[in-house]
């Protein structure tokens, strides 16, 4: 086990790749049998500090249907200097510039250590990055202040020849001109009409070339500024132009009436930025960031009327099918991400307000682009304000954590189709004998766009087995797959990586333990998870729990060991322990229930464990919880209600919230003072303690989590108490007046009673 | 003529007679009554007697006419005496007339005929003078006759003449006479009576116009002998003036006054007019007395007229070939007499029905409860008691009201009424507001509605004892109960969704394509804000203005500014979606200029600069007017936008418009096209902005075809002005522009105004001339409202109207005032209804009706061709005047041109109406110009249009330099023209300064600093700077001329025998114009023609 355990982990540093099963069935029946998919995670831009690029372009197998890359895989004849395609089996020559390899001088992609490897490609233009801020000026004074403060300060964190934008918006939407030297100009739309790309680029006149300057100076065309340049300017060229701006930015002017929400016009504000870059730079790395402070409340998109007596959507509403204008702006907003995804950029949505923004519609433009996903109460908070900042954090390099215009393409061996993945990434839809017909997420093609990425993001990628069961893998066969991916790297180079695994083929009937022993429960729950909240968005919850619980059943009655009709009998293997639990909690989390969630926050949570690592998705899963007690170092405790107890300091992490929480004890003593008294000096470091751990965390967090300081009887302890396994409720009497844990007064299952009767569904005969 | 005339006149004069009486009633009977008091008003009362005993003896008319005279006091007493005698003498004297006829050899020419061509009396009295005139016309058109309403005097004083000999016994003798000779005694008679009247016959002509008002004439009889005495001279020229306003006093000061007055004016003015008023006088003495100085024809032929008398017979062949100019009435004289009767002694309004002095006199007003002639005036001053009447007359009822014209220093401006949270009391049921024709009942408990009789309580706040004469002891405490003009308070009630009004803003939109930038515009219009903010208007004693402003430029797309005093910088912001316009910004856009003086500055510094580089050609229009309006809609207040436009806006956007100017269409059916908008959308748009009270002033500066047409229309319909500045230069128009702009910018304005006209019943407002919207038939919805706007309203009866009770008008006008207050301004006036035509055409204000006339034909070109338009103006003159010839004159010759003395201008003003560039194009005329002009007229008042369609020509060199005042105006004629001379011509519009080909070197060298003719440079428009007497004098007159009218007149320097006089001589309006336009003489002769037609 424990090799297996080691492998995993040595593939996910080495190629950032967690799959399901390590030993994959070697017929499309057992696989189908095994119940979870074979699929794997993926984080494609996994940051390798060991793993430098190198600077020359990979080799492609010259099978046009095929053109996969030279990898440690391929059989090479040194001496015909021919190499052999592992996936399609062309005999390939090498490039002139391989003239000289042999054995022992292998280029790297030969290497076996370099199973993923990275290039630069030196040809083509190279662009600029360009950041296009989209900023809600219908914000109270102090929020806007706030913001403006973030977004000044972003200026300096910036690659000094990046080029920026900035569009405001409130009622009307202003494209701000930053080239003007002395009177700052903004062309101006009306909040209420969407305008086609080529309306907006011809009311910015952008499609006629600047021909009088042309015409003024014929000597110097090529000295020609891009036509764009007016509202897209390199940083180091208007820092101090930009700032002032933001400086005098004023909140929307336009009055806002008693009992009615200011006119926000965030759909058109999205689509003239869309258009803009549309227009000017298709296909180069871009972000637009939305800051947005409220729902849309006019124009295309909008979310709810301006009438405050009229609330934002619930989930009841939308149940109700009474969300009057959630799915016109569903649509505007899919619109807009799509075309967003097809130019290669993508957007970010930074929403902060108290109340819903209208996440809930405007999800797909972060999902579908890549782009950050950041909710927050206030730009006024730390909450904000260091996740923003985040954004702009730089690796061991100096580069940014970012990455753009990526192209994800899977090449698998011919045993292997790709039915589809589950991340930020929109398809496109290209065909190819790899493809499968069964889908998967987004399936259908073996390529995908992921026009914004960072080192953490991760996709979920499934893949059927097609072979079928009467032509068995030969022993000892090996399965491989190919990913590479193109990206625009944040220095502006044009990069590939190329990650090229390959896994035994087993015989499930034969080799069953095998196959169960290389079983990855932790990638298997999230990839699961991924399904289930990918299901979650397209149907009703119940049926998506269902779903789940029959997989459950059904792995459980694939790989327990029971006697028939005997519960009691029931036993999972090591590999599989955890897996129930999982789901469990799973189960109880925001990504599939929504009570006590609004749409918005929803669609928030989803967001984040749709583009999240392994480890993070499982603390998002089920969250970890930290005891903090006199009686020995810091331990990680049951999430559960019995690990609640008076003389404990508990941290909990559930990657969206870090809740510190205080026993009653605890809460009295410091009450007393007793941190303060010098002789008790180790009450005061206990008390710190959490803090540190939680501080610790934060910093490496993105996006910032809600950080929550509370003591028992505290009303954010709910935060904790929500999450907890209630093994003691108001139902189980026998713990009342218990000193072991804090009863939960709920009436959701506890874990006890959910493995008790998956043991007793598992073990029946019936179904 | 004569001879023609003379058969028919009997049968006339018996019927004219009649009519004078009432003639000399209304006029006459003033002043002759005045003159000779007893008399002549005997003879009024029983001028029909009197006529008729004229009659009898006129067996040859003239012997009646003599009589007449007094009876025909009205008309043309004097004129018509001097008519009658004219026509008599012509007629019987044809020759005689002849004779005098040909002493005007330009006369002669005209009235081939001896016909008695009695012009309009007073005018053409001098003309008639040369009694020839009225031969000649007759000459000419044969059986025309100009002679105006004088004809009928003519009989009259030919009676007279006999007998009275004295009188003006020139009519009478002259009828007796038979010929001219009764003319001259007719004559000088005549003038002093015809003049009273107006066309009387030629001889009075002369001096008609002084002697018109005399005419006294109708004295008739008495005053003859009187009147032949020396007085007759002075009589006419005092007797006319006074004659109008104040029948009884007029006479005897009139006379001498008249005497002197005569000299005087023609002594003090140039030496031609001394010339020929000596002549005159001559003339006038000896045979008139009233002669008229002015033509310098006149002079000459004048001391004919005398002659006349004695030529008669011999004259006449000759005469018959052409109609003298000199002896068709003469605008100038007119003005000139009225200026002379009427400018000295300020004009009451407490009397009902009185005729105020024509709009050239200087006069002021006192308010006794009826609104100054500033405010309103009327076609008619009498109203004719029932339709009939009035359809017989065609004499169109309407009234030209101009509800917040500017009032001279001397005058008091309206007071304020506040009447508290009540409002202003009113008549409950047709609304009245209060005023003081409203009539206090049941010891004031009570009051009864002066418009529709109802019975209204008088609330207890406001009641109050009443005197003896049932009149408020209070009354003269109260404006509303006292005056004729005042304003009201008004409550919340007359606001706006009931809230009251912000102050108004001001939106400047500039247009900044290529051409804007290119010449010059952007900076000067920049430059030149930035001090002009500082004059915005303010009211009353108020520190700084409360005005907004903001500012807009624009060309394919709107650039709207936040220039909010918090801002280091002014911020653009730049709308491209012209095709659904809005505003961009509320908080910063419209600002007080004191808080953001300084971004202003920084703003207007920084335009030209923004966009000097642009070569952007294409703009857009509609779209600007609705940003305006958005914005305004958006702050929520009224207010106006000044648009700086150059181009045809042919960018893609609303209202985008094509160029569709076509010459060809000229002078077919579908003339019509060129006037109306191309597109429906700016009525829709104009139709907003009223709604939202955004009154639009236009400045356009095309170099090519821009389609004022369709441009022009929400301007018009919003109650604003359009400017126009053709092929602009900066170095040659600033002054004109920015002189406009500044007065523009700085008048005082009303916003979101409505007004009403309310009438007693019998009549009622039926249709309305003017700048504004109307959206149903009462209301008159304006924008915006200066001082210079005028509506015109036209009213017809609806029932019968009472002699006693009069006719009541009262104009109300809602309005929000610079300073955001809102009021009620209301207008009263009360006129005369008459049952006899006579005192409708006696009571007629011939510059009103032209004013009236002029827009009716301006609105119809929009629907008929133009041709018709001009037919029908004709056919209406034509019935005018053939129903007074008709129904009022003395009986005369049907040769015989009979005018009614306050319609004897009538023919020569039309004339210019049918000729001005609407109606009548000349080739240099764009489609631009025509409907800017178009445009123009509609507002303008009647003193606009008086001077715009009879230009002054102002000869600079004839009279001494010293003399201060202004130089007589000399008729618009090249025949007036001395090349030794250098002359001004303005008609409001346009300013030349014509220069004579032989003037004097000294002449050339101070004004133009150049040692000759030759030097001059022609089209030059700023006369040097010279510190001598003649250029101070010049510079001096140019200003005040400037300073008289609403716009700048760009000066140009007219050479004799250049290029550009042809540009000048359009102005000349008596004259033949290139494009077709009938001298006036010619038209003259048409007209008689036409009523002729009519008559028979």
């Amino acid at each position: 086990m424990a090799t297996y355990l080691e492998f995993i982990q040595q593939n996910e540093e080495r190629d950032g790749v967690r799959f399901s099963w390590n030993v994959w069935p070697s017929s499309r029946l057992e696989a189908t049998r095994m119940v979870v998919p074979l699929a794997c995670l993926l984080t494609p831009l996994k940051e390798r500090p060991d793993l430098p690029p190198v600077q020359y372009e990979p080799v492609l197998c010259s099978r046009t249907t095929c053109r996969a890359i030279l990898n440690p895989l391929c059989q090479v004849d040194y001496r015909a200097k021919l190499w052999a395609c592992n996936f399609c089996f062309q005999r390939n020559q090498f490039p002139p510039v391989y003239t000289c390899i042999s054995e022992v001088n292998q280029p790297a992609e030969l290497m076996p250590q370099f199973s993923t490897i990275e290039y630069v490609i030196q040809r083509g233009a190279q662009y600029p990055l360009i950041f296009l801020y989209v900023v809600d000026t219908c914000l109270e004074e102090d929020d806007l202040q706030a913001l403006k403060e973030s977004l000044q300060m972003s200026l300096s964190l910036l690659p000094p020849d990046a080029l920026v934008g900035l569009i405001t918006f409130g009622r009307m939407v202003q494209v701000h001109e930053l080239s003007c030297e002395r009177i700052s100009k903004s062309y101006v739309f009306r909040g209420t009409k969407d305008l086609t790309a080529k309306q907006i680029q011809d009311m910015l006149g952008l499609t006629k070339p600047a021909m009088p300057m042309q015409q003024a100076r014929p000597g110097q065309p090529q000295e020609q500024p891009l036509v764009s340049s007016r509202f897209l300017q390199p940083v180091h060229k208007i820092d101090m132009n930009l700032t002032d701006l933001l400086g005098e930015l004023q909140r929307d002017p336009w009055p806002v009436t008693q009992g009615k929400r200011p006119l926000r016009s965030t759909g058109v504000a999205l689509s003239i930025a869309v258009g803009l870059l549309e227009g000017t730079f298709p296909n180069t790395g871009a972000r637009i960031m939305l800051f947005t402070g409220g729902p849309p409340t006019q124009g295309p998109g909008m979310v709810v009327g301006d009438e405050l007596k009229v609330p934002i959507r619930s989930w009841h509403d939308i149940e109700k099918d009474n969300a009057r204008f959630m799915k016109k702006a569903t649509k505007h907003y899919e619109m807009l991400a799509n075309r967003t995804a097809t130019n290669g950029h993508c957007i970010d949505i930074y929403a902060c307000a108290l109340d819903q923004t209208g996440l809930l519609e405007m999800k797909c433009c972060a999902n579908l682009t890549g782009g950050h996903m950041v909710m927050g109460d206030s730009f006024n908070t730390s909450l904000f304000k260091q996740t923003f900042q985040k954004i702009f954090s730089k690796d061991f390099n100096g580069d940014f954590r970012m990455a753009f215009g990526a192209t994800l393409e899977v090449k698998t061996s011919r045993e292997l189709k790709v039915a589809g993945a589950i991340g930020p990434c929109v398809s496109l839809n290209v065909k190819g004998p790899c493809v499968s017909e069964n889908e998967l997420g987004v399936g259908g093609t073996s390529q995908w766009k992921i026009c914004g990425l960072d080192p953490t993001s991760t996709l979920g990628i499934y893949f059927e087995v097609v072979s079928q069961h009467n032509a068995p893998v030969p022993q000892g066969g090996r399965g491989a797959i190919q990913y590479v991916t193109r990206y625009q790297h944040s220095s502006t180079q044009r990069r590939i990586r190329v990650t090229t695994i390959a896994r035994n083929w087993a015989d499930a009937q034969s080799q069953l333990r095998h196959i169960e022993a290389a079983f990855d429960q932790e990638a298997a729950a999230v990839l699961m998870a991924r399904l289930g909240v990918f299901r979650a968005e397209s149907e009703e919850g119940p049926d998506v729990l269902r779903w789940l619980d029959r997989q459950l059943i059904r792995l459980c009655q694939k790989f327990g060991q029971y006697n028939k009709e005997d519960p009691t009998s029931f036993r999972l293997s090591d590999s599989f322990s955890l897996y129930p639990q999982f789901m469990f909690h799973l189960r109880r989390s925001p990504f599939l229930q929504v009570f006590n969630n609004s749409p918005d926050e929803s669609s928030y949570y989803r967001h984040h464990f749709a583009r999240q690592d392994l480890t993070q998705s499982l603390i998002m899963i089920q969250p970890i919880l930290y005891s903090y007690s006199f009686h020995g170092p810091p331990e990680p405790v049951l999430l559960d209600s019995s690990s609640i107890l008076a003389d404990r300091i508990l941290l909990m992490d559930t990657f969206f919230q870090i809740v510190i929480y205080l026993g009653e004890t605890i809460v009295q003593w410091r009450k007393a003072g007793y941190q303060d008294m010098p002789e008790y000096e180790n009450f005061r470091h206990l008390l710190q303690a959490p803090l540190d751990d939680a501080q610790e965390i934060l910093q490496a967090r993105f996006p910032m989590p809600r950080y929550i300081n509370t003591e028992h009887g505290g009303s954010q302890a709910r935060f904790l108490l929500s999450k907890v396994n209630p093994s003691q409720t108001h139902n189980n009497l026998y713990a009342w007046g218990q000193e072991t844990g804090a009863p939960i007064l709920t009436d959701d299952v506890s874990l006890q009673v959910f493995v008790d009767h998956l043991k007793k569904l598992a073990v029946s005969s019936a179904c | 003529m004569n001879v023609n005339q003379s058969a028919p006149p009997v049968p006339p004069f018996g019927q004219p007679q009649p009519v004078y009486a009432g003639y000399h009633q209304s006029s006459y009977g003033g002043q002759p009554g005045s003159t000779a008091p007893p008399t002549p008003y005997g003879a009024y009362n029983g001028p029909v007697p009197g006529y008729q005993q004229t009659l009898p003896p006129g067996v040859s008319r003239a012997p009646p006419s003599s009589e007449a005279p007094p009876a025909s006091t009205a008309q043309a007493p004097c004129g018509q005496a001097a008519y009658g005698q004219f026509g008599q003498g012509d007629v019987q004297n044809g020759p005689s007339s002849t004779v005098q006829m040909q002493r005007f050899p330009g006369s002669q020419p005209f009235g081939s005929v001896p016909l008695a061509p009695v012009v309009s009396q007073p005018a053409v009295l001098q003309p008639y003078g040369p009694p020839p005139t009225s031969a000649q016309v007759t000459a000419q058109l044969a059986g025309m006759q100009i002679s105006g309403a004088v004809a009928p005097a003519l009989p009259p004083v030919g009676l007279g003449y006999g007998p009275p000999t004295s009188l003006a016994s020139a009519s009478g003798s002259f009828p007796n006479s038979g010929l001219y000779g009764s003319y001259p005694q007719g004559q000088a008679p005549p003038l002093s009576q015809a003049q009273g009247h107006l066309g009387a016959q030629p001889p009075q002509r002369s001096a008609p116009p002084q002697a018109s008002s005399f005419t006294s004439p109708a004295s008739g009889g008495p005053r003859m002998p009187s009147m032949t005495g020396p007085l007759l001279p002075g009589q006419g020229f005092g007797g006319p003036s006074v004659s109008q306003p104040n029948h009884v006093s007029s006479p005897p000061p009139q006379a001498l006054p008249p005497g002197t007055q005569m000299t005087g004016p023609p002594g003090p003015p140039p030496p031609m007019h001394s010339s020929q008023q000596p002549g005159y006088q001559l003339q006038q003495n000896g045979s008139f007395g009233p002669a008229r100085g002015p033509q310098p024809n006149y002079g000459g032929p004048y001391p004919g007229a005398p002659t006349f008398g004695s030529q008669p017979g011999p004259p006449q062949p000759l005469p018959p070939k052409r109609l003298d100019p000199d002896a068709i009435p003469s605008p100038i004289q007119v003005i000139e007499d009225d200026r002379n009767n009427r400018g000295s002694e300020p004009f009451v309004t407490g009397v009902r029905g009185q005729v105020p002095p024509l709009v050239t006199t200087n006069f002021l007003v006192k308010d006794q409860g009826n609104a100054s002639p500033r405010y309103i005036r009327c076609t008619s001053y009498n109203i004719p008691c029932t339709s009939d009447m009035a359809k017989q007359a065609q004499v169109p009822l309407a009234a030209v009201i101009k509800p917040l014209a500017r009032l001279p220093p001397e005058e008091a401006s309206p007071y304020v009424v506040d009447h508290g949270e009540s409002g202003p009391l009113r008549c409950n049921r047709c609304k009245a507001y209060m005023c003081p024709f409203m009539q206090f009942v049941e010891g004031g408990r009570r009051f009864q509605c002066c418009f529709c009789s109802c019975i209204n309580d008088v609330p207890p706040q406001y009641f109050q004892h009443l005197d003896h004469t049932g009149k408020r002891v209070d009354a003269y405490d109260r404006p509303e109960l006292s005056l004729g003009s005042y304003e009201f308070l008004a409550t919340v009630d007359y606001c706006k969704n009931n809230k009251f009004p912000s102050p108004p803003a001001f939106i400047f939109m500039i247009d900044v394509s290529y051409n804007a930038i290119r010449s010059g515009l952007v900076r000067l219009l920049c430059e030149e804000l930035k001090s002009l903010l500082d004059f915005l208007p303010r009211e009353g004693g108020a520190e700084e203005s409360e005005i907004r402003v903001g500012f807009v430029t624009y060309n394919k797309v709107l650039h709207f500014y936040n220039v909010k005093s918090s801002l280091a910088q002014p911020q653009m912001m730049v709308v491209s979606d012209v095709a659904d316009m809005f505003v961009p910004l509320l908080d910063g856009f419209l600002v007080n200029v004191s808080e953001s003086r300084a971004v202003i500055t920084s703003l207007l510094d920084q335009i030209p600069e923004m966009f000097a580089d642009t070569r952007e050609t294409e703009t857009v229009f509609a779209p600007v007017i609705q940003a305006g309006m958005e914005a305004l809609k958006a702050a929520e207040c009224a207010g106006k936008l000044f648009l700086f436009h150059t181009s045809l806006p042919i960018a893609e956007a609303p209202g985008k418009l094509k160029n569709r100017d076509d010459r060809k269409l000229i002078n077919t059916d579908k003339e019509k096209t060129l006037f109306q908008p191309q597109t429906g959308a700016y009525q829709t748009l104009a139709k907003e902005c009223v709604a939202q009270g955004c009154c639009v002033d236009l400045f356009l500066f095309p170099n090519q075809y821009v389609d004022v047409a369709t441009l022009s229309v929400v301007p018009q319909l919003t109650g604003g002005s359009v400017y126009k500045y053709a092929c602009f230069q900066v170095e040659n128009d600033q002054e004109r522009f920015l002189s406009d702009l500044r007065r523009d910018v700085q008048k005082l304005v009303g916003f979101d105004a409505v007004m009403r006209v309310r009438t007693s019943t019998g009549i009622r407002a039926v249709d309305f001339f003017g700048a504004f919207y109307m959206s149903n038939t009462t209301d008159v919805e304006l924008a915006g409202l200066d001082g210079d706007k005028t509506v015109t309203v036209e009213f017809k009866h609806d029932d019968r109207l009472n002699e006693e009770s009069g006719a009541l008008l009262q104009c109300a006008l809602l309005y929000t005032s610079c300073a955001g207050q809102r009021r009620l301004r209301i207008h009263n006036l009360a006129l005369n209804c008459c049952t006899q035509l006579a005192d409708l055409y006696r009571n007629c204000e011939t510059d009103t009706l032209i004013n009236y006339m002029a827009k009716f034909a301006y609105r119809g070109v929009l629907n008929s061709p133009v041709k018709t338009v001009r037919d029908t103006l004709i056919t209406q003159c034509a019935q005018i005047l053939a129903c007074y010839r008709k129904n009022c004159a003395s009986p005369s010759s049907a040769g015989q041109l009979i005018l009614p003395e306050c319609m004897k201008l009538l023919p020569v003003y039309l004339n210019c109406v049918l000729k001005s560039d609407v109606l009548q194009p000349g080739a240099e005329v764009t489609t631009d110009d025509r409907a800017y002009v178009r445009q123009l007229v509609t507002s303008m008042d009647v003193a606009e249009t008086n001077v715009f369609f009879y230009p002054r020509l102002l000869p600079l060199t004839k009279s001494p330099i010293e003399s201060a005042t202004e130089p007589p105006a000399v008729r618009a004629s090249e025949e007036r023209l001395s090349n030794g001379d250098i002359y001004l011509l303005e008609n409001g519009l346009n300013l030349f300064l014509w220069v004579g080909a032989s003037v004097q070197q000294g002449v050339v060298q101070s004004l133009f600093s150049v040692s000759s003719f030759s030097q001059i440079t022609s089209g030059l428009s700023v006369l040097p700077v010279l510190d001598n007497p003649l250029s101070k004098k010049v510079r001096g007159l140019i200003d005040s001329l400037r300073a008289q009218r609403s716009r700048y007149m760009k000066l140009i320097v007219v050479k004799q025998e250049d290029k550009l006089e042809m540009l000048f001589k359009h102005f000349l309006v008596e004259d033949k114009s290139l494009s077709g336009g009938a001298s006036y003489v010619d038209f003259l002769c048409h007209m008689h023609k036409e009523i002729r037609q009519l008559l028979s």
